[in-house]
């Protein structure tokens, strides 16, 4: 699974509330919460973003509370992954479980700029700077969790599998 | 290269000889949890799953907990959710208020968990387990209901903090005090995406419950699960408990850990979390004098059978202070029953403090407690956020139960004289 997208860059302890407020948190539509995307950092981002950009961050984002609308209204308002140094813990899980890649890659952040183009191979772990020609490594993800994020989440994947396993389904 | 507690646990459960941090790994699970206010959202992803069942009723666990017995409608409701799929699924353990308690204490007491295994739980505070060297953690309402349908989970391997307690404690320093001091020195995201393993002498006078502090209070540095030894304590605590067979894991001398801790608690005071991070501590003495309005002893934290004693020693044949309210809740119906049948409950409603049972209460201002604006709570509990027990300006000091229970008689917080000082009247009085 290839993932190419322009960069939006941003700084260390992006909090889940930063990311989606909590008067959001009645929302439950995946598009209705990314119009409020980040909307409390950077109130432009929902009108600039394009489908397939992709977020880089520092040390620690998605710490906070443990929702789980947070990568859902980044999925809502179209980014494709969100690359950062590194990531809360419970914010890690919630994101690949909605279907939405997160990579840790301290090196890509360090010397990528906004505007960027990156070129990431989940199944390799590498993560390309266009502009630069660089070639950062993040550890790659194992199978099961590119097959997780192809299904668009856990639930969906969980579903199919479980599905394929009961006799004659 | 040797190999942590947490990553021999882990290969223990993906079939694997080796795991390394940093890796993902898909695990089998010994048990998933949830709680009335978690597994309802837990129970609709589940209904999404296309599943008739859960993946093994006895392995399945839920507990009425924080809103217990219902405080309002929408408690109730959420109650009502759990108990109707508990029946549905013919859950073995689940627990309705007045025969369980808190989660975290309960799931201990009645050995539905054991070392070497690994538990999910939709609740933060899950890391309790790891006292007994269970490897468990919190988790969100999604991965819940995929553990509920297949009782598996994918895990990043965790880099392992080494915790080294060493020296001899002082009379009044606690589990409590130690795991404190240890979140003062790392803070509050010192062991994000890590487990803490827990080392030194130290540890080895400890009891099981105060263990089961420590481990509670991982989560308060992030930390993905806190492990300790399984020692003669731990096979004391489990083994009339657990009907199961179960391992237990030791370090290899040469694993390799992301960072070394030392703490050296010869000279340590009680400890005291000041408002607004569980971070903030300092030396009880460095608080002392300043008054309150609530002192809350219970929680998941500090609300074992010992805890309450010690709080009932202190309280015994005194007053709540006039301008105090104390609200003591011992973590499960058991220890109720216990703390009935020794008088303890006796000693704190003479002493005028409220008293309930198996219930989280006041810790995250819930209910039977809550602090209006503007209010200064010491509590026994294990966060001190804002908002965290009531208002969002209300303040909690988080201390062990000895320190809060000689709060709640003095109306503010002491120093370790001002304990020694009011247990030394009672001998002459
Ligand atoms: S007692 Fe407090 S920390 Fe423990 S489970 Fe209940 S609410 Fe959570």
């Amino acid at each position: 699974m290839n993932i190419q997208g322009r960069v939006w860059k941003y700084g260390d302890d992006i909090d889940t509330d930063v990311i989606i407020p909590a008067r959001y948190l009645t929302l439950t539509d995946e598009n209705e919460l990314g119009k409020h995307c980040l909307e409390d950092l950077d109130p432009s981002f929902v009108s600039k973003v394009q489908p397939g950009d992709v977020i880089l961050a520092g040390n620690l984002f998605g710490c906070g509370s443990s929702r789980e609308h947070a990568p859902i209204a980044l999925k809502g308002v179209g980014c494709a992954a969100v690359v950062a140094r590194s990531f809360a813990r419970i914010f890690l899980r919630n994101s690949i479980n909605v279907g939405l890649p997160a990579i840790e890659c301290p090196s890509a952040y360090d010397t990528a700029q906004e505007g960027d183009v990156l070129e990431i191979d989940l199944a390799a772990g590498t993560v390309t700077n266009t502009r630069t020609g660089a070639v950062h490594q993040s550890a790659p993800y194992p199978q099961f969790m590119l097959d997780v994020l192809d299904a668009g989440g856990l639930v969906p994947f969980t579903r199919e599998k479980l599905a394929a396993e009961r006799p004659g389904g | 290269m040797g190999h942590t507690i947490a990553e021999k646990i882990i290969a223990a459960h993906c079939g694997r000889d080796d795991v390394r941090p940093g890796e993902f790994v898909d695990v089998d699970l010994d048990l998933v949890m949830a709680n009335d206010v978690t597994a309802p959202l837990a129970i609709r992803e589940f209904r999404k799953l296309g599943v008739d069942r859960v993946w093994d009723r006895d392995k399945v666990v839920l507990v009425g907990s924080h809103f217990v017995p219902a405080k309002d409608i929408a408690s109730a409701q959420n109650m009502k959710d759990m108990r109707e799929f508990a029946r549905e699924q013919e859950i073995t353990h689940f627990f309705e208020p007045g025969k369980g308690g808190i989660e975290h204490a309960l799931l201990p007491q009645e050995g539905i968990v054991a070392p070497g295994e690994i538990v999910l739980g939709a609740d933060s505070h899950t890391n309790t387990y790891g006292a007994i060297q269970s490897l468990a953690s919190g988790f969100g309402s999604t991965d819940c209901a995929i553990a509920m349908a297949t009782g598996k989970t994918w895990l990043k391997v965790p880099p392992s903090i080494k915790a080294v307690f060493t020296g001899k404690r002082k009379a009044w320093v606690t589990g409590k005090d130690f795991i404190l001091r240890l979140i003062g020195e790392i803070g509050v995201e010192g062991a994000n995406y890590q487990a803490i393993e827990f080392h030194g002498e130290a540890l080895r006078d400890l009891t099981i419950y105060e263990r089961f502090t420590m481990a509670n209070m991982t989560t308060e540095a992030q930390a993905k699960c806190g492990l300790f030894f399984v020692d003669e304590k731990t096979l004391e605590f489990v083994g009339p408990r657990v009907k199961r067979a179960f391992s237990s894991y030791e370090p290899d001398p040469d694993a390799a850990y992301a960072r070394v801790v030392e703490i050296d608690v010869s000279g340590m005071e009680p400890q005291v979390a000041a408002p607004f991070l569980p971070s903030n501590v300092s030396d009880i003495a460095d608080k002392a004098g300043i008054e309150i309005d609530q002192v809350f002893i219970g929680s998941c934290t500090n609300g074992w059978l010992p805890d309450i004693r010690t709080a009932a020693q202190i309280m015994r044949g005194r007053q709540v202070h006039p301008r105090v309210r104390a609200v003591v809740i011992p973590a499960t119906q058991q220890i109720y029953v216990e703390a009935l049948k020794e008088g303890l409950i006796e000693v704190f409603a003479e002493a005028g403090a409220a008293v309930a049972a198996g219930t989280c209460g006041p810790c995250l201002g819930g209910s039977l407690g809550v602090l209006a604006p503007g209010e200064r709570a010491v509590s026994t509990s294990n966060r001190n956020f804002p908002g965290r027990m009531g208002h969002r300006s209300a303040e909690v000091y988080l201390t062990n139960p000895a320190m809060a229970a000689t709060a709640a008689i003095l109306g503010r917080i002491p120093s370790v004289e001002d304990a020694e000082a009011l247990l030394h009247e009672s001998v002459t009085a």
